[in-house]
Formats: structure tokens, sequence, C-alpha cells
């Protein structure tokens, strides 16, 4: 009895050591990936950045080879020795296409060095950078976020405006129930959802009610504006109130219909290097290039407004 | 044999590493194992400001939305009963082409992200999805709506109930099914006397962990109900949302959550120990 009995416990410490391999491995390579993808993104542009003629500069070509052998720290010190290493930027949501593209421009800038970012919405960032997330650099999409993070002692030096955001109206394609200005949203028979007057979107849409006199009834105040702009999307509800890039960033997937009104209330962009920072002086180049005219050339285009 | 000469033992001399059978380094993980459900839940009560934590759970925003949470949690469990029961009746006991693959889409819910689920019923109950023309016709706009919330919680607590009850019911075998159809039961009769009865513990605990993930429904009733104080916006949503300004709200409501959840579980999983036994 008691043979057959240890070597079914035996099976068992197989099973269990096979299970923390296998929860090592996926954890592991789940992590990997993910930092993968964006260095693989940066790859394809850089590559593309070196065969176009404007960056014909020495340094170009050997950023991207830097970057394709993925010991991108070592092989490209002879170009640029201070400026390798990995710079993790905390950045809004909002953000991840341009910052995507000012990461792609920063390390062709500075060769050897790798950009991985975490996008999420602001207060998570600020909770998870609390809680001790090594990060380089924050950005906020709002500046409500940044006293907090500012409030943390999470902030070195004083944080900058670096863009401005206005809402927009979006409605599903074409428009069907004839939206033509905030007004009409007010109506009994347009369903509209908005964010939430707990989140940076929401609280510009009550400023904007409170500026207008126009008492809207949604059907829904969602958590994020992503949230808004899915109902909307997927045919849910008659309008929704969300950012220009939003708008911009659904193409023809929603119709805009612009209010003037939504101009005086602009959400404002700060963003700041960390008192955490392992890598302080990449931190304060990629917050350079933000503020600078690259990097706002990149946000104008995805519809940002200058910062305030 | 040896199952049946182990179990008793197990029962007499409780836990302990002696008697159980176990070798004792299993203990190690399996306490490693409670500490690591237990600690978090440990230490979010750590944070909870007591000062403050009447006033946190009683503002109107909370109360709406734990109202709204157990009416919607309760309603969806009945539908999770109605429509369940009879399809784990038919997985346990029917034989039919299928019923392998049958099994596997009935427990989809369970292995889908719940935003996976909630874009799912967006196009299916949705303004424009395949059957929100024919409601709209019906004078039915579910977008938005309590409903919505309803049909989200039974969504992904169907699966629990399913599973809960066809255990028992292949673990309650057919024999005393048979022998009352061998005396003259009609099925209908065997079913309401004999299998029902038989099975009530298993139904009750499969209610239970239905009315339980029903209660924690997150992801689901967000993409597809939305978020309105008092019409959709649940205890998840109303404290994943108090989280953006009142940290301290959101904490007090989730220990509220945690209550009720665990008081739910333990008044029925002690009466259903008591039934089976």
């Amino acid at each position: 009895m008691s043979r057959p009995r240890s070597s079914r416990f035996r099976g068992v410490v197989a099973a269990l050591t096979g299970l923390c391999v296998a929860t090592l491995v996926v954890s592991c390579s789940s992590g990997s990936s993910s930092t993968a993808s964006s260095t693989t993104s940066a790859v394809a542009s850089s590559s593309a950045a070196a065969s176009s003629p404007l960056a014909s500069s020495p340094e170009a070509p050997s950023s991207s080879k830097a970057a394709t052998s993925s010991a991108a720290a070592s092989s490209s010190a002879a170009s640029a020795a201070p400026a390798a290493g990995t710079l993790t930027v905390f950045a809004a949501a909002s953000l991840r296409a341009t910052f995507t593209e000012i990461g792609t421009i920063f390390q062709t800038e500075n060769p050897g060095s790798t950009v991985t970012f975490n996008f999420a919405g602001s207060s998570d960032l600020v909770t998870q950078l609390t809680a001790g997330a090594p990060a380089d650099v924050f950005a906020s999409a709002d500046t409500n976020n940044m006293t907090k993070a500012t409030a943390a002692n999470l902030v070195s030096g004083t944080p900058v405006n670096f863009a401005g955001n206005i809402l927009t109206i979006v409605t599903p394609p074409g428009n069907p129930v004839g939206i033509v200005g905030f007004a009409d949203l007010a109506s009994p028979d347009v369903s509209v959802v908005v964010c939430a007057p707990q989140v940076p979107c929401g609280a510009a849409t009550a400023t904007v009610e409170t500026n207008t006199g126009v008492d809207i009834t949604p059907v829904s105040e969602e958590n994020s504006v992503t949230d808004v702009l899915g109902k909307i999307t997927s045919g849910q509800a008659d309008a929704g109130l969300v950012y220009v890039t939003d708008a911009k960033n659904a193409g023809d997937k929603v119709t805009e219909v612009t209010f003037p009104e939504a101009a005086a209330v602009v959400n404002v962009y700060p963003i700041a290097t960390l008192t955490a920072a392992t890598q302080p002086e990449l931190a304060t180049r990629f917050v350079d290039l933000v503020t600078g005219p690259e990097g706002q050339q990149v946000l104008a285009a995805a519809g940002f407004k200058p910062a305030p | 044999m040896t199952e049946a000469t182990t179990v008793p033992a197990r029962r007499k001399r409780g836990w302990a590493g002696t008697g159980s059978g176990l070798p004792g380094w299993v203990f190690l993980p399996a306490v490693l194992g409670g500490v690591f459900i237990v600690l978090p839940l440990v230490a979010m009560l750590l944070r909870v400001q007591w000062s403050r934590f009447w006033e946190l759970i009683t503002s109107e925003s909370s109360i709406a939305a734990l109202w709204l949470s157990l009416k919607t949690s309760s309603a969806s469990t009945i539908m999770c009963i109605l429509l369940g029961a009879p399809m784990a009746l038919v997985l346990a006991r029917a034989t039919f082409p299928g019923l392998r693959l049958a099994r596997s889409l009935v427990l989809l819910p369970l292995v889908l992200p719940p935003v996976v689920g909630g874009i799912a019923l967006i196009y299916t109950f949705g303004r424009q999805g395949l059957l929100g023309s024919t409601l709209d016709v019906l004078g039915l706009r579910i977008a938005f709506s309590t409903v919505a919330v309803i049909i989200a919680q039974t969504f992904v607590a169907l699966p629990f109930l399913v599973l809960s009850l066809e255990g028992s019911l292949r673990t309650a075998g057919r024999r005393y099914e048979a022998v009352a159809a061998t005396l003259g039961a009609r099925p209908t009769t065997v079913l309401r006397r004999v299998t029902i009865p038989l099975v009530l513990p298993g139904l009750i605990s499969g209610a239970v962990l239905s009315f339980a993930r029903a209660l924690g429904e997150f992801g689901a009733t967000l993409t597809f109900a939305g978020s309105l104080q008092g019409t959709t916006r649940t205890l998840p949503l109303e404290i994943y949302l108090q989280r953006e300004t009142d940290p301290d709200a959101a904490v007090a409501l989730s220990l509220v959550l945690v209550v009720v959840a665990v008081l739910i579980v333990l008044a029925t999983r002690a009466r259903a120990t008591e039934g089976s036994l």
C-alpha cells in the first residue's frame, strides 16, 4: 500500500514542479514580449528613418543596427556613450499613438537607448507610481493627477505643460439624429454618453454644461473617454462627448460635430521627470523632445492643441 | 480500498499533518496558497479609514450602487436557475451527438474575458445588434437599462450554476430515478419528486456561486450596460469610479462587497453541507 502511494506523490511533485516552471515561463515571456513589441516597432521605424534621405546623419544606420541586436546598449556605445539605457515612460492612455511615435524619434536621436511605455489612465498611473513602480517620466492627461504625483514627492523639478485637448461631439457615422451643436445634446430624444464628472473628460463636460447653461441628461457616465467612444462606434448611443484627438483617432467609425463652446475648456497635459528615475539624463532629454518642436509637431498632427 | 480507509480517518483526526494521510510537505504550499488568498484582503482591511467608514458607505451613490447590485444579482441568479438547471439536466442525463461540444460552449463565458463577453452582448442585444432591431420593434430598448446589467450578469454567471448542478447530478446517479420510473412515475414526477430533492445542495451551491459571480461582475457590465447611478452603476463600477477621486471610499465599498459575498457564501454553504450529509 505504501509503494503505490509514494509513487503517486512523486507524480504530484513532478506536476507541481511543472506547474511552477510553466508559470515562470508564462510570466517571463509575457513580460518580455510586451517590451519586445515596443522595441520592434522602434526597429521598424528607425530603419525606415535611416533609409529616408532626411535621416542621413551617420548615427542613423548604426542606431538601427543597434536596435536590431537586442543588446542595444553595448553595441552602440561607440556612437553616443552617455545616452545608452532603457527609459521608462508612464503616459496617459490618450497619448499612446503620439508618444509611441515620439519614442521612435527619441531612439533614433539617442542611439543605444530604448524607450518602454506604460499607457493607462492617469489616476491608475499615479497609483502605480505611488506604489513604487519604476519609471523615469510621467505624462498626465490632466493637471489634477500631476498635482497628486507632486504631492507624493514623485516628481523632480517642475512639471511642464506640453499639450491641450478640447472636447468634441461624436456620433455614429453619418450623424443619424442630426446633431448640429452642443444644445442639441439636451434633447430628451437624443441618447448621450459622457464621462463621469470624477474623471478629467467628465469634469470638462461639466464645465462646458455650466458655461453654456445646457443641461445634459446622459444615458451613461463612463469611466474613460475610450468607453464613451466605444458606445458610439458600436452604435449604442446617438452622441458622445470625447476629446478631439479621440475623434480624429477613430477615423470614419464616427462623425465629428465640433462646437465653438469647447474651445473655452482646455484640458492641460503636463509632463515631468521623476525622483525615482534611474535614467535622469535620458528622462530630461525625453521631456525636452516632447516639449520641443519635433514633439509638438507630432502632437499637433494628432489634433492636440498647444499648451495654454 | 485506499480511498475508503483514508477518508474517514481524515474526518476524525482533523487537519493535522499526522493522520491526514498526507505527507507533511503538502501543508507548506497549501498554507502558502491560503495566505496568498487571505493576505490581500487583510491588507485592504488595514487601509480602511474607520473614522469615515460609515459616512463613506452610506453616501447616496454608494447606497444606490449597493441596492442595484443586490437587485440585479438576485434577478440574474433567478435567470441562471431558470435557464441553467434545465441545461444541467440535459448535459448530465441526455445523450445526443455534439454533447461534448455543447458542454464546452456552455463553459465559454467562464474563460472569456468579461469585456469580450460585453462586446459580444452589444452585437447581440445592442441597438444595431443581431436581435436589436427585433427588440426595437417590440418596443424594448435594452441598451443602458437595468435589464442590460442583468443580461450581462446572467451571461457570465450561468456556467457556474450549470457546472455545479451537472456535477451533483452525475454524483447522485440515476438509481433512484430508475426505481421511481419502474414504480410508474412519469418523467416530470421523477424530476420533481426524486431528482431535484436529491441534487438540491448542488443547486443551492450553484446558485450561490452564480450570485457571487453576478455581484462581482464588472467588465461585461461596463462594456455592455454603461454606468449611470441607480440604473446601471453596480457596486463594482461604483468602486472603480470612486477610486478615481476618493480611494478611501473605494476601499470602504470594497469591504462592503467582500462582507456581502462572505455572508452569502457562509450562510448557504452551512445549509448546503447540512443538507448533503
